[in-house]
């Protein structure tokens, strides 16, 4: 029996394909022969591995037609879990993104380098920070200083022609001689005169201070004084506007002063709320004048001035001297302080020359003896 | 029941057994999104989701076909699991892996029952490469004749044999060779 006819006959034999009598004499050869029950299984095996790999294409066959009908792009838009914007732009232009950054960073350390901010070494940064602090401080020493100084540097020259050893202006509140002054001025007086801009002068004596407010009032109480005319200014209770024109007048010299200016901050030194910002050129001598707008209202009392910048001075705010007038009255029964109210005052309508020719007979030179 | 919903599990199986065509069709659209989302979010592609997703209903398919397929849980859980444990070996041979996978559904752990069926794989790997080897017409007559189940009379008929046993001869030949070429193969 050759190969092929034994193959033939396996095959017969695992399709059933056998007649009775075939099938029997195979059988029987099979259990004799263990070469051709061998061959038997390996047949069946390896056809049948044939027939599984055949069922294999097919089912992919039959899965891919499947999978042609889905439409898998749109899926994969749907399905992909999208990272925030943030990571998508990062991703999509880091490059971009890197190279402006470097950009940027070369731009900034040029620009640092060029206005040669590498020059300064941290430790100048820190002695500058440490002298601003220093200077805030100063700023509010040299406020207390110059205060002083309006006063102080005149000694000499008072020392010489008059026995008085400080100078300061004041002016007139009432026609009864009540003048209103600044406290720092009368500070340590034993005996004050005062000194109107004819040089005639007077004996006055202090009826009250507010140290707090660098206000002081004083009374002329000299036989020789006979009163005065009625005065050409009213007293502001409200507020005045930063911007205003102010003018002041005093005395930082033997001779009459006249100044003008506008109020540059509603607040004085270090945001100190009862005094503006004057910018106004004042001089030694002049703390105590008065502060007036342009319609001829008292807003203010020239207190101090700032050393380090040009033309800043402090005036403390006319309701102060309401005040003060009201503490006046109220502790005594004669001394009785009444201020001129009102919008309009005789001076609204003069020029400024005639204003200050009027205001001249009520703006006083306070000279204080220790 | 709407042919375009998910078939249920025990349909899925009967569908199988008995080579329902749109069984097969409506379980294969149902959970397709499913195994892409995993693997398009774990640095594989479209391509890779249906290579997976294929194998994994491969592996269905025979479980079913060979009756030990015992629904112990829902029919997603078991092809997202199968698929989740093909994706990370194949990340695995790829070196890809970056030892964390963005999970989408619950799995079930390995099991090892995969192991047979990558046996089969590679024999099937065999029986084609053996296939493409052996030409025609012998590729034809071995692929009618044990796969089509045609008949030699047919065979004889579609090659113009004179007679059958002329084509038994061939077949003959053509199985020695194919013999040959698959156990030759590693």
């Amino acid at each position: 029996m050759s190969e092929l006819q034994l193959t033939e006959l396996i095959e017969r034999y695992l399709n059933g394909d056998l007649s009775e009598e075939e099938r029997e004499r195979f059988e029987a050869l099979r259990r004799e022969n263990a070469t051709v029950d061998n061959r038997i299984a390996e047949h069946a095996h390896f056809t049948g591995l044939i027939k599984q790999y055949g069922q294999r294409v097919e089912l992919e066959k039959r899965l891919n037609e499947i999978h042609q009908e889905i439409d898998v792009n749109a899926l994969v838009e749907d399905l992909t879990v999208h990272p925030t914007w943030v990571v998508r732009m990062w991703r999509n232009h880091h490059s971009k993104i890197s190279v402006a950054a470097s950009i940027a960073v070369f731009a900034i350390l040029s620009t640092l380098y060029f206005t040669g901010r590498f020059n300064k070494t941290t430790a100048s940064n820190y002695t500058a920070l440490s002298r601003k602090i220093e200077s805030v401080r100063r700023t509010a020493e040299n406020a207390q200083r110059t205060n002083q100084a309006l006063l102080n540097s005149l000694k000499p020259r008072h020392r010489v022609s008059t026995p008085s050893n400080f100078v300061g202006s004041g002016f007139a509140l009432t026609q009864s001689g009540y003048i209103v002054t600044a406290y720092h001025v009368v500070k340590n007086a034993d005996s004050l005169y005062v000194q109107n801009a004819l040089g005639e002068s007077y004996h006055a004596k202090l009826v009250y201070t507010e140290p707090t407010h660098d206000i002081a009032i004083i009374k002329i109480d000299d036989k020789e004084f006979a009163g005065l005319d009625k005065l050409p200014y009213n007293f502001k209770r409200s507020k005045t506007d930063v911007g205003e024109d102010v003018i002041t007048l005093g005395f930082p010299r033997d001779d009459f002063y006249y100044a003008k200016g506008y109020i540059s901050s509603a607040t004085g030194l270090e945001g100190d709320t009862s005094a503006y910002q004057v910018s106004v050129p004042v001089y030694e001598g002049i703390s105590g004048g008065p502060l007036l707008d342009a319609k001829g209202n008292i807003i203010g009392i020239i207190s101090g001035k700032q050393t380090k910048t040009e033309s800043a001075a402090f005036a403390v705010k006319s309701s102060y001297i309401f005040k003060a007038a009201r503490s006046v009255s109220a502790d005594s029964t004669q001394n009785i302080i009444t201020l001129n109210k009102g919008n309009k005052s005789a001076l609204t309508n003069l020029s400024r020359t005639q204003q200050i020719k009027k205001l001249e007979n009520y703006v006083f030179m306070v000279k204080v003896y220790n | 029941m709407n042919s375009s919903a998910a078939p249920t599990d025990s349909e899925v199986v009967f569908g199988i057994l008995n080579n329902s065509e749109t069984v097969l069709k409506r379980v294969y659209v149902a959970y397709f999104p499913m195994v892409l989302q995993l693997i398009i979010n774990n640095n594989g592609t479209a391509d890779d989701a249906k290579d997976i997703y294929q194998e994994a209903i491969i592996v269905l398919y025979n479980k079913v076909k060979g009756g030990n397929f015992e629904l112990s849980s829902k029919l997603k859980t078991f092809l997202y699991s199968v698929c989740r444990k093909l994706w990370l070996k194949r990340l695995n041979q790829m070196s890809r892996y970056g030892g964390d996978i963005k999970d989408f559904e619950e799995y079930l752990p390995a099991e090892d029952d995969t192991e047979t069926n990558s046996e089969r794989d590679l024999q099937f790997t065999k029986m084609e490469g053996a296939l493409k080897l052996l030409g025609e017409p012998c590729k034809t007559i071995i692929e009618d004749y044990y796969i089509n189940n045609m008949s030699m009379q047919e065979i004889c008929e579609r090659f113009g044999y004179t007679n059958a046993d002329n084509a038994k001869t061939q077949k003959y030949k053509c199985l020695q060779r194919l013999k040959k070429l698959f156990f030759q193969q590693n």
